[in-house]
């Protein structure tokens, strides 16, 4: 066992690993911050995206040895200083771009990654994007148009219901 | 003005907050204090003898607590099957034990043979792979009518694969038969409806704990009805009283039925954790999900449709092998019988009906209910075979199926497969698709697309589903062995806010918001006054759980019933208080009032005097305010509509691509429209995903070849346009007391129709009418191989 450090959603956090621990087992078990979620163990669905040093990344495909003394965002620190939603989080909860919340926080760590490096994607942008994030509920129809709306854009673009 | 509160609103939900900040509380977020961790050694042959599972060297490893196997579990029962299906002979079905760990006999892919339990989830991995298995491989059962017929046997103590050979109406065959001999035109179609793994993104885990000094346990559990897993755990396999076993289902990731079914590593669990007097935790991989988790659909059918000169449809016959896999699951006898053969009318007048299923045993995973359960296989052949009629006889699609609908003026209407419709209108979802879907404008978009050389087809079709299950004196006498009643109590508070404690289960569907909604509405009172719990057997009256599309239907419609109870008690309090007669009482927007006078007090008033009885008629009524009911319905609701997707394919490689998908439903009254979009929005999406991406598939060793996110497609972003979806056709149900339909398999189960019928219809558009059917998915490789020829 060694100890890793980072920053977590603006803290210094640390932590016993061993070499093979993976980022979402030491941000689940070993930080406790459940938010973000393992779906599958092959690194196709998205739902353990989080942010390291600003990018978006599969926390089941990462070592966390590798973030030592890095930065990572998870979905925790995604929303407001005194804890209302984000921007993002909020456009999902206007939109329905949820149901059962399992994919969620990735989805939202994908779309904050996005609108980072492209603010005003097409509905087109938004669903090539996402290709490594996968939802069994909402049929993408509402997570696109959360999105959409975040990046604020008039979401009627997005076929009317 | 679309409303903002109560039944008719877009409330947002209130459950988003915690899934959007991370503070969700899924089974796998939850650890108990000093637990081990369960991984469980699984088959890796689809076929064998088990001769001796060694686990000596695994039992000796760092960290291994205890390795189970079967032996370990001959005091426990085996799992139960909740249905009896009965054959057309009138004999019961065959019904082999399933053992929590295999006995004797591994008969699948990812059956379980042993448990390790052990201190972390790592040593219990390497244990696992230390137990040295000594297995005389068999032949795989595979093909299903290579196993109906005969040959190696799945189990040998039955004597035969076939499970049961079903006929319905079975004294109606004759006439059915008669009809065809004599019918101006029979179209015959011979279809896959192709093996699915539901897959929802929360895998499965299940936690269990003992509690020596109170002789208490309890198991956490990805479930969609904990009530159902305790009576099934319980009663019939760890012979635990229920006053004694506590489940919780706490926020789950999706179910879409593979998480109603009682499997064996919640069983396991549970016992291990008496055993070893610790929690004992299993988390299930993907991987581990594609070989455990049931599958669903998987049925290969021939149905034959005879017509008249006119088109007018006079019989239906038809024939169903369909799978069981290599045990029943809990739900799985009744899946392709009652809730399929009873939906063999859709949405016509069809008078003749006769639906043969034979249901085979295989050596695969076994097969349950899948989001539509039965509904979408009817759907799906009767769809796709009256298209087939429409193109040999020439008569367009659309007005074969108008000539033949039940019209709006014949409900109730008793289809000759036991069903009674309540109510409906399918000429007006017709109606109403085609201006949705832009039907007129097709022609000039086919054009378009033919200039970039690519097919444009139109695919259109109904549905109807018999959901809200169910009766419960019905489906006792087609072999349930349960009840499908729901309940819920009202726990008013003495400062006004209210508690529903309901049998219903949220995983997905936003009850937390919509049951709020109803109460609010019923009462007149802020929705934030009133809080919904559930997933919990200690705190929630019996139910039934969520599946079936019944929470509104059922679980709202006890919820109703206890409010309704509630408010009753709330009118003789307030007629005391205002002292007037308990009928000139009414209830509006929050207040008590006499009618015709501006007397009133309010809710919160009524509900103070309850826990305060000060002023209060305690010789004629009890204080408090507090509720229970039960609700049975007397018939299935019938949600229906039509739905059409315009694709475009290549001619080249076969490659399809959905341009459009719009969806017309009558899910009768509708309580909030957000949420039931999204309902829709999520079947469509499995649908096309059935139809185009996905397939379980097998080789002829029972090795499952799509055993990943890598080799099973599931559908993504962008393999899904966005949706055009209304539900403006409302024909309430007469038989519940929101008059709601239900919505949450509709999408799954009207979709894969339309997909196929646009390809075929691309396909004769440009010429290549020697395919008259593709079987699902329709990849590349299919479509291009059929256009091959």
């Amino acid at each position: 066992m060694t100890k890793v450090s980072m920053t977590v959603n603006g803290r210094s956090m640390s932590g016993e690993i061993e070499g093979r621990t993976l980022l979402v087992d030491f941000l689940r078990q070993g930080l406790g911050l459940t938010g973000t979620h393992v779906g599958c163990d092959t690194s196709q669905c998205g739902a353990c995206v989080v942010h390291v040093d600003g990018k978006a990344v599969k926390a089941c495909t990462v070592f966390a040895a590798d973030v030592a003394g890095g930065e990572v965002t998870t979905i925790e620190g995604m929303g407001n200083p005194d804890g209302t939603l984000g921007a993002i989080q909020q456009a999902f909860q206007d939109h329905h771009g949820l149901q059962c919340g399992f994919c969620t926080p990735g989805m939202v760590m994908s779309a904050a990654a996005l609108l980072a490096e492209n603010p005003k994607p097409s509905e087109a942008e938004i669903r090539h994007y996402l290709e490594g994030n996968i939802c069994r509920c909402t049929g993408y129809h509402n997570i696109v148009k959360a999105i959409m709306a975040a990046s604020g854009q008039d979401v009627s673009a997005v076929a009317a219901e | 003005m679309p409303k903002d509160h109560g039944i008719g609103a877009s409330s947002k939900r209130r459950e988003d907050v915690r899934f959007l900040s991370g503070r969700g509380r899924y089974t796998d977020d939850m650890n108990l204090a000093g637990q081990a961790h369960a991984v469980f050694l699984r088959a890796q042959v689809a076929h064998g003898r088990i001769n001796k599972i060694d686990t000596t060297d695994a039992a000796a490893m760092p960290g291994v607590i205890r390795v189970f196997t079967a032996e370990d579990f001959a005091g426990v029962g085996g799992l139960p099957c909740g249905w009896q299906v009965t054959d057309r002979h009138g004999n019961a079905m065959l019904e082999p034990k399933h053992p929590i760990l295999a006995e004797g006999k591994i008969r699948y892919v990812g059956e379980a043979l042993a448990m390790v339990v052990a201190e972390t989830e790592a040593e219990a991995r390497d244990a696992a792979e230390a137990i040295v298995m000594d297995v005389d491989d068999l032949p795989a059962v595979v093909d299903m009518k290579a196993a109906a017929a005969g040959g190696t046997l799945v189990h040998d103590d039955i004597g035969s694969n076939l499970c049961y050979d079903w006929g319905f109406v079975e004294e109606n065959k004759a006439a059915v038969d008669e009809a065809f001999a004599k019918a101006d035109h029979v179209t015959t179609l011979e279809l896959v409806n192709n093996r699915l793994a539901p897959n929802p993104m929360e895998p499965r885990v299940a936690i269990g704990d003992y509690d020596f000094s109170t002789d208490q346990h309890t198991l956490f559990t990805t479930s969609q009805n904990p009530h159902v897993i305790r009576l099934l755990m319980g009663a019939f396999v760890l012979g635990i009283p229920e006053h004694k076993l506590r489940v919780v289902a706490p926020d789950v990731g999706g179910g879409f039925g593979s998480k109603i079914f009682h499997y064996a590593e919640e069983a396991a669990v549970t016992f291990a954790a008496k055993e070893l007097r610790r929690p004992v935790k299993w988390t299930s991989t993907r991987s581990e999900a594609f070989i455990t988790d049931a599958h669903g659909r998987d049925h290969v059918t021939k149905i034959e449709l005879a017509l008249d000169k006119e088109g007018h449809f006079q019989a239906i016959r038809t024939e169903t092998f369909a799978n069981m896999g290599a045990y029943l699951s809990t739900f799985a006898p009744s899946v392709p019988t009652w809730l399929h053969g009873t939906l063999m009318a859709g949405n016509y007048k069809t008078p003749l009906i006769y639906v043969n299923v034979k249901a085979v045993f295989t050596n695969t995973v076994p097969v349950d209910a899948y989001r539509g359960a039965g509904r979408p296989e009817a759907t799906f052949q009767l769809e796709r075979v009256i298209d087939k009629a429409a193109r040999e006889m020439g008569i367009d699609p659309v007005d074969l199926r108008r000539r033949n609908f039940v019209q709006p003026g014949e409900f109730p209407y008793q289809t000759p497969v036991a069903v009674v419709y309540d109510t409906g209108n399918y000429q007006a979802t017709m109606d109403k698709l085609l201006e949705i879907a832009d039907a007129a404008g097709f022609e000039a978009r086919r054009a378009e697309s033919a200039k970039a050389g690519k097919l444009r087809g139109l695919g259109l079709n109904c549905y109807i589903e018999a959901c809200g299950i169910a009766p419960s004196n019905l489906v006792g006498q087609l072999g349930a062995r349960a009840g499908l009643y729901e309940s819920a109590t009202v726990r008013v508070n003495a400062t006004g806010g209210i508690v529903v404690m309901t049998g219903s289960h949220s995983h997905g569907q936003g009850h937390e918001t919509t049951f709020a909604q109803v109460i609010a509405d019923m009462i007149g009172i802020d929705e934030g006054q009133v809080d919904i719990v559930h997933g919990d057997t200690a705190n929630t009256p019996m139910g039934m759980g969520t599946y079936g599309s019944r929470s509104l239907a059922v679980g709202g419609s006890a919820m109703v019933r206890a409010a309704n109870k509630v408010i009753n008690k709330a009118k003789k309090i307030a007629a005391h208080l205002l002292e007037a007669s308990e009928a000139d009482i009414e209830l509006k927007d929050g207040a008590f009032s006499v009618a015709g006078t501006d007397k009133s007090v309010d809710w919160g008033s009524v509900c103070l005097a309850a826990y305060v009885p000060h002023n209060y008629p305690l010789e004629d009524l009890e204080p408090g305010l507090e509720e229970t009911a039960f609700y049975d319905p007397s018939n299935f609701t019938y949600p229906a509509g039509a739905y059409a997707c315009e694709v475009e394919v290549d001619p080249e490689t076969g490659k399809v691509t959905i341009c459009s998908f719009a969806a017309a439903d009558d899910f009768g009254n509708v309580v909030n429209p957000m949420i039931v979009e999204g309902q829709v929005h999520g079947g469509l999406a499995q649908g096309i995903g059935q139809a185009l991406l996905e397939g379980v598939s097998y080789d002829e060793n029972g090795q499952l070849l799509s055993g990943s996110y890598m080799d099973y497609a599931m559908p993504r972003a962008d393999d899904v346009p966005s949706y055009v979806v209304d539900h403006s056709c409302q024909t309430p149900c007469t038989h519940n007391p929101l008059g709601v339909k239900g919505c949450g398999e509709a999408g799954a189960i009207g979709s894969p129709p339309a997909v196929v019928n646009a390809v075929i219809d691309a396909l004769h558009r440009g010429g290549i009418t020697h395919v008259t059917h593709i079987d699902m998915p329709l990849t590349p490789g299919r479509v291009w191989s059929a256009i091959q020829g």
